[in-house]
């Protein structure tokens, strides 16, 4: 499947030969490579504990490497800018902040003027559907109302590079394949270079240009699978297509 | 009627019912009203004793006593509880010491404060301050240790800067358990204050309660002891006011 790291013409985010163990002796990330290319959706599937969040973890600068690297190559538009966001799982919104303030927090660190960041915290809201919601509190939201919060506190910064860990994870089905084609839609208007772990092997193949199928103990790419399907995908017509259903078929196979 | 209001007028009601089934049992004399006076009787002499002005002024100085000591005692237990929280090296250094300290009996150092500071305002200061410094302390700690790490991680991820990572995640995330510190501290604050009050003052509830004891005057120690229940009350429900105005993101 992959004997040569994956190599991406404009590389966005290169993991070279990346291993984590842990204190325990647990080896979480066994010898890993991957280019993820400029604007690129990569998804990562497995089973639990085969260490995709760890690997995360590590992209996103939460936790450090035994050896081998992680770089973040796509420079940020402006000075002002991080280099990556990160959206979480679910309950990762402040419980003491109010919707608008929330998806504002990205913008603590760097110093964009006050106006700008009410100007784009306004028109994230309105495109996930959040206007008027600014002024709520986190446990008056749904589910889905607190993960379109989360992604829009991630996209709102314009940072070049997305890590997404399982953002849909504690949702319904239905609310999840919402959220899946509206997650789907942003992400073509700003083609952001997104890694996004997930469980959810449907939602991978929907979203992903590129889907990295992990197994455990030791967690490794058991492979690499290119998305070969058109733009843009209609999360649920997409379910129709014979080929989609290959892919799902194809991944399922391999975590077997 | 509906269930809500229905508790309501039971809470109403319920002192109410209580003090009337006292007034009947002292009137009948099942009761002994050299030990349990009338409540009728206690009206009588709360009045006499709020209009000679006596009740303000003693009030007063327990409530002052009261706030002064917590303060005190309150601030820095709070600025060492989030260091305790924050910082594992602080915590370490200050935990054993805490663990030796705290479960002592606060009044059973009120003689050597005595001996330290005199008979003055001073001693009451630093009894209550020392009992609501170590529950600010151990109340503070844990809210700060038990904020969820995925606001930790939020926070770095977006890479925050350390005074905001204080002010906008830390402490509010450990604000809901530094109110319930202040909550107890008020309670131990008055128990403290008066027990204080009944050697080494001149003034204060406890000193009125100790003093009517002493001159056999039973309807007044009640007096004060209905103004001691009614200053724990007004200042609970204060600080309950307190916890909606700072915590409107609790869900109640």
């Amino acid at each position: 499947m992959i004997d040569a790291p994956e190599r991406a013409a404009r590389p966005a985010i290169r993991i070279d030969h990346l291993t984590k163990r842990y204190d325990s002796g647990l080896l979480a990330i066994d010898d890993v490579s991957l280019e993820v290319a400029a604007g690129e959706f990569l998804a990562v599937v497995g089973p639990s504990g085969c260490g995709k969040s760890t690997l995360m973890r590590i992209l996103a600068g939460l936790e450090s490497a035994t050896s081998g690297t992680t770089e973040i190559l796509a420079a940020p538009a402006a000075k002002n800018v991080l280099p990556a966001a990160t959206v979480f799982q679910e309950y990762s919104l402040f419980p003491w902040m109010r919707v608008a303030e929330n998806v504002a927090f990205g913008f603590e660190s760097l110093d964009v003027p006050k106006d700008e960041v009410k100007a784009r915290v306004d028109e994230i809201l309105k495109l996930v559907g959040l206007e008027k919601f600014h002024n709520a509190y986190p446990h008056e939201l749904s589910g889905g109302m607190k993960q379109r919060a989360a992604v829009a506190r991630g996209f709102v910064v314009d940072a070049p590079v997305m890590f997404m860990d399982e953002p849909f994870g504690a949702l319904d089905e239905q609310t999840r394949v919402n959220l899946v084609g509206e997650l789907g839609a942003l992400w073509e208007r700003t083609k952001k270079t997104v890694v996004f772990i997930t469980h959810g092997i449907e939602e991978a193949v929907t979203l992903a240009d590129r889907v990295v199928v992990m197994s455990k103990n030791p967690g490794t790419f058991k492979a690499v699978i290119t998305i070969d399907l058109p733009r843009p995908r209609d999360a649920i017509k997409i379910r129709a297509d014979k080929a989609f259903g290959e892919y799902v078929v194809q991944i399922w196979d391999l975590l077997r | 009627m509906k269930r809500g209001s229905l508790e309501r007028w039971m809470q109403f009601v319920a002192p109410l019912s209580l003090v009337l089934l006292w007034e009947v049992l002292v009137r009948s004399h099942v009761l002994d009203a050299r030990f349990f006076p009338a409540p009728s009787e206690i009206v009588s002499t709360f009045r006499k004793f709020a209009v000679s002005g006596d009740l303000a002024s003693n009030t007063w100085s327990t409530l002052q006593r009261i706030v002064v000591g917590s303060l005190l005692g309150g601030i820095p237990g709070t600025i060492l509880g989030l260091a305790m929280g924050i910082n594992r090296y602080v915590r370490a250094y200050f935990d054993p010491v805490i663990a030796l300290l705290y479960p002592i009996p606060k009044i059973a150092i009120l003689p050597l404060i005595i001996f330290i500071f005199g008979l003055g305002e001073w001693s009451k200061y630093t009894l209550i301050a020392i009992g609501v410094f170590f529950l600010m302390t151990i109340n503070t700690q844990s809210g700060v240790r038990q904020i969820d790490k995925v606001f930790i991680d939020v926070a770095r991820a977006y890479r925050i800067r350390p005074w905001a990572f204080y002010t906008r995640v830390l402490l509010p995330g450990a604000l809901p358990n530094i109110l319930s510190g202040v909550k107890l501290s008020i309670g131990l604050a008055i128990v403290l204050g008066v027990a204080a009050e009944f050697t080494a003052a001149k003034s204060g509830l406890g000193y009125t309660i100790f003093n009517s004891q002493q001159l056999l005057d039973i309807d007044t120690l009640y007096v004060a002891l209905v103004a001691v229940s009614v200053l724990g009350f007004v200042m609970t429900l204060g600080l309950e006011m307190l916890d909606r105005k700072l915590l409107p993101w609790i869900r109640r």
